[in-house]
Formats: C-alpha cells, structure tokens, sequence
C-alpha cells in the first residue's frame, strides 16, 4: 500500500532517492551527512509545524538530547552506532512527553514561547551536568562502529546512516499521508471543530509532539555519531531556529520543502565557515527576516503553486494550504493593527 | 539571607524592565518581540560606546540611549512589525527572532565575544547602609529606578487617557476599536516605549554585568518564562512576576545552588500545571 502510493510519483521519488545516494560524491562527506540529518530534523518540525499548527522554537532539546544520549551510548557502553541513535530518539521522546503535555495546552505564540522556555533548560541542565555531558567541552571522541566494523570514514557512515534517515522520512510521510495525519490537519485548520467531532485534541497534538521529538532525537543520534561528538551548541536555542528558518524557507506544511532548506542552510553555513566569515548569525538572520517579510511560501509552496498554476490543477488537500503565503491556521491572539 | 533576597530583588528589577516591555507590546500590537533582549544588549553597548569612544558619562547615557533604541523601535515598528501585523503572530515572532541573530552578530563582529568593563559611575561607587547590612549604592539605585518606573507605568496605565486606551486595546481590541477609539495611533509610541524601556534595561546592566553580545540572548528567554507565569497578556502579572522571580531565584540559589539557572522554568512547568493560563493571565491562551 505505502509502495503503490510512493510509486504514484515516481520521478520526483526517483530523484530524491538519486539524490540522497550521490549526495557524498557531490559534495564534502560530513557536509552530505549534516544535510541529510538536518533534512530529517526539518521534516520532523514541519509534522508539527506544518501539518498540526504548532511551532515548537525548543526542538533544540530533543535533537540536542539525542545527541547526548547518543553518544553516551557508544562511548560508554560501546555500542553499535543503529543501538545509540535508537537510544536518543527514544531520550528525546520520552523528554518530549512531560515537556509537550505541558505545552499543548497553549496555543499559537504561547506555544512557541514555552517550549522555547523548556528548551532553554534543557540546555542549562546539560551545561550544568558536566560529570555526565562534559559541560563545555561536550563528548568527544564518540565511536562508531558496527559489529566491529569500523565507520569512522564519513563517506562510509553516510551510507551506514542513510537507511535510518530514510526509515525516518518514510515515518513523516507515512504519518502525513494516514488517518491520523488528516486528524492532525483538521485540528491544525480548526480545532474547535475536531473537538466536536470527538476527537480529543490535545492527545493528538501531544502524540504529533512526541512523534515529532522522537524524529527529531533520530536526526540528531545520527548527528553526533557521525561527527563523533555532541556539543552544547546542538541543545541551544540558536539550533531550534535554525531548523524552523530551513522549514520556513522550504516552505511550512510542504514536508520536502524542508529538505531544500536543510540542504541550502547547511551548504550555506558549510561555505561561510570555511572562508572564516565570523557572523553567521548575521546571514542566517537576514534570510530569516526577508523569508519571513517577503518569500512566506517558501521554495517548495511557491514551485508547487507556479506548477499548479501551469497544469490548472488543485494543491493537493494532503499538503497543507498555503496558499496565501500563511500556514492555515486561523487562530492568533490579539488583533493587531 | 537578608542580603541575599536583596540581590534577588536586584535581579528581579531587570526581569521586570524587560517584563514590562515585552508585556504592552505584546497587549498593543500582538506582538512577541525575541529582538527584545537583543536591544537591552543594544543599550549595555550603547552606554558602553559613548563611554569609552565618546567619553559620555553614564547619566547622559542613561536618557540618550534609550531614547535613541525608542525611536530606532519606532522604525523598525513602521517598516516591517506593521506589516507583519495582519499575519499569524508567529511571523512577527520570527521576524524579530531573525533580527535578533542580525544584531547579536553584528554587535560580536565589532566587539568579540570578550565582556567589556563599564565603571560604576562616582556618584554610585560606594555603598548604602541599609540598617540591617551595607549593600551597593549603584545596586541600591538600580533597584530604585525599575520600581519608579514600574510604579510610573501603572499610573499612566491607570490615571491617564493614554494608558486607559492601552489598556482597552490590550483586553478588548475589537471592541475597542469599535468605540470609534483610534488605536493605531498608539501602537507605534507604545513599541518604542517598550524598546526603550529594554535598552534602558541594560544601561543600568552595563556597570554591574558583563557587557557581551551574547548578553541579552540567554536573558530574554528566562523572561520569557517569567512572563508566562505571570500571564502573557497581563502587564501587572509580567512585572509581579519580574520581581518575585528574581527573588525566589535567588534564594533558591541559596539553598539549592544546582538549580540557580533551572529554578525558573520548573515554577514555569509548576505554574502551567496548575494555572495553565499563568497567574495573572487570561483563558485566551489556552488552546
């Protein structure tokens, strides 16, 4: 069934597939691995940004936790890498339980500010926990090895983590394309509604946190396995930004625009750092303001509406309205002028 | 102890300037600024500026610069925050979250990432005798300036035309705009007022904290929680709240040192658990 709908498009799938293959030969190994954890951590966000209304600004904490856990894991117990990165996204979805039953009973902007909030402790308590986390040095020297084979060539763990990336994004798209999926749209574009039809809400929302986070923990185990090391940088806030801006460049509620903002994010940052420009903060903010002020479809919104609008054809209802340039999502507090 | 809940109330003077700023923008314009400890960095490095480049003291400094970051709020509020305004809030939340990355790398571009010493200014350098111990004059003074404009704030919000129109908009915005009152008007004064009070906000930090780009960043989202225990939406809650998160902070500090920086946002959780809405707040934020 999952087959013969993925087989419904397969040239797009075909690409993408091609893609995420020869992605390591096309560019600097490490670079290809962090687009391909990146690419999974904004499609994790976008579940819940895109397709449930709720912009979490704190998924630093589960990326940023599993890369602890993670390599906790192989550099303490020595385990084969799949065990670690098991292990994180599945920190990062138990941490995503207390913190997103908290959370989901805010809406909108409240939403955004205590989970960014929650994130922030997250972060204080892995600076703080320096026995276990390193403080500010971070883990380093993590393994990867798989039944004593060993994977330390990034070119050779790309291929050794790109099942699980795509076991991840097989995850979003299923969850996207299933009855829960619609669920979690209707409560998205009204959720007064949804409620009245007897679906309980907040549950939802709290199963597409957790699912959320525990994607995210995946993205990131793999992440800080194959770097070797977790840092704090992975659990702060500028890291929970930064995977919202490739989401809302990519364009919310697109699910593969993520993807293309993953890769040009990454690309970009990859490229600044190596010709030792100092102030990324200061490019990645002013992406942020000009998507945000003027480019709010994002890449994959505004090429699928140009196609639409070419083949006269319907956006798909599947994937989000976004049509005027904001996610659907009818609620907001206040009316400002 | 005595000292150390003083300490606390001296903490809790900033999260309530900052508190207080975040709350009439948010109450006016729907809008929650991140950029906002950005500017309280702003106005640390302002002071910091004309001190060291210009030789401009700190009392001039304490009038000049927030009123330069007030107006420079007031633009940025016309140019971009307003058109955003229409939107989903959270756009305007990313926009100034991106701002906020643009100034803090602009500023640690210029300036490094090192703290930069600012002099107590003469007049503050020694101490007070407060009775029961001596304390700090400057910190004495800082004290003093936040709850006189805090106090200030609430008599203009309560005694004034201005203030009760604020206040309409900020409960009632439809049906204050209904009753023919022109709220646009006092959307824009009312950000600026907010930035300056934020870069104010770190003037007063610059001689006693670290003056660094990455001042306002990590400070910003504990007020963040603050103004969620208080209850977003509720201006008297946000600088209440200020306050005794500070204090509580401290003390907390005091007997459970471990959790000095975590403190905050376990109330936050607490608060959320048992008044989801915050303390003061209202039910629109429930979902």
């Amino acid at each position: 069934m999952i087959l013969s709908r993925l087989a419904a498009r397969p040239p797009l799938l075909a690409a993408g597939l091609f893609l995420a293959l020869a992605l390591p030969w096309m560019i600097y190994p490490p670079v290809a691995l962090d687009i391909a954890c990146w690419a999974l951590f904004a499609a994790a966000l976008d579940l819940l940004l895109g397709f449930t209304g709720l912009l979490s600004f704190g998924h630093a904490a589960f990326w940023g936790t599993a890369t602890y856990v993670s390599g906790l894991i192989a550099l303490r117990a020595g385990l084969p890498f799949p065990v670690a990165v098991a292990g994180g996204a599945l920190a990062a979805a138990l941490l995503s339980v207390p913190i997103g039953y908290l959370s989901v009973r805010l809406r909108g902007i409240y939403f955004a500010m205590v989970t960014l909030a929650f994130a922030q402790m997250v972060y204080f308590v892995v600076n703080q926990w320096r026995d276990v986390t390193g403080g500010e040095n971070g883990l380093q020297g993590v393994p990867r090895e798989l039944f004593g084979l060993d994977l330390s060539d990034s070119f050779v763990f790309y291929y050794a983590g790109l099942p699980l990336i795509l076991a991840g994004f097989l995850a979003v798209w299923r969850v996207v394309r299933s009855p829960f999926g619609r669920v979690l749209m209707s409560i998205r574009d009204n959720p007064a509604r949804a409620q009245a039809l007897g679906y309980p809400v907040q549950r939802y929302k709290l199963l597409a946190f957790v699912l959320s986070a525990g994607l995210s923990g995946l993205a990131g185990g793999l992440f800080a396995l194959g770097h070797g090391f977790a840092s704090l940088e992975s659990v702060y806030w500028t890291t929970s930004g930064q995977v919202v801006m490739m989401v809302v460049l990519g364009g919310i509620g697109t699910l593969w625009g993520g993807v293309i903002g993953a890769g040009l994010v990454v690309a970009l940052n990859d490229y600044l750092v190596t010709s030792g420009f100092d102030g990324i903060g200061i490019v990645t903010g002013t992406i942020f303001v000009l998507v945000v002020l003027v480019f709010r479809r994002g890449i994959w919104g505004t090429a699928r509406d140009l196609v639409h609008a070419r083949t006269g054809r319907r956006p798909d209802p599947g994937q989000g309205d976004a049509s005027d340039g904001t996610p659907a999502r009818p609620e907001g507090v206040g009316s400002p002028v | 102890m005595l000292q150390q809940a003083f300490n606390g109330l001296v903490g809790g003077a900033f999260y309530a300037l900052l508190a207080l700023g975040l709350a009439v923008i948010f109450g006016m314009l729907g809008v929650v600024n991140f950029a906002h400890g950005a500017f309280y960095m702003l106005g640390a490095f302002g002071s910091y500026v004309l001190l060291d480049s210009f030789g401009v003291n700190f009392w001039i400094a304490l009038v000049a610069v927030p009123v330069a970051l007030g107006l420079a709020g007031t633009v940025l509020q016309r140019l971009f925050i307003r058109r955003l305004a229409p939107l989903d809030p959270l756009y305007n939340f990313l926009f100034t979250f991106g701002l906020a990355l643009i100034l803090q790398d602009l500023v640690k571009r210029e300036y490094g990432v090192q703290s930069q010493p600012y002099p107590r200014p003469d007049l503050l350098a020694g101490t007070v005798d407060l009775g029961l111990f001596t304390y700090p004059a400057y910190q004495v003074f800082v004290l003093a300036v936040s709850v006189t404009l805090c106090l200030l704030v609430w008599l203009v919000l309560t005694r004034t035309r201005v203030g009760m129109i604020v206040r309409a908009a900020t409960e009632r915005p439809e049906l204050t705009r209904a009753l023919g009152i022109d709220v646009g008007r006092w959307v824009t004064p009312v950000f600026g007022f907010g930035i300056a009070l934020a870069g104010l906000a770190g003037v007063l930090a610059a001689p006693m904290r670290a003056v660094n780009p990455l001042m306002g960043g990590d400070l910003i989202i504990t007020v963040f929680a603050v103004v969620v225990i208080g209850g977003l939406g509720s201006i008297f809650g946000s600088v209440a709240a200020g306050f005794a998160i500070g204090l509580v902070s401290a003390l907390g500090n005091l007997y459970v040192p471990a959790l000095s920086q975590t403190l905050v946002f376990i109330l936050m959780a607490a608060v959320l658990l048992w008044r989801p809405a915050g303390l003061f707040g209202r039910e629109e934020a429930l979902s």
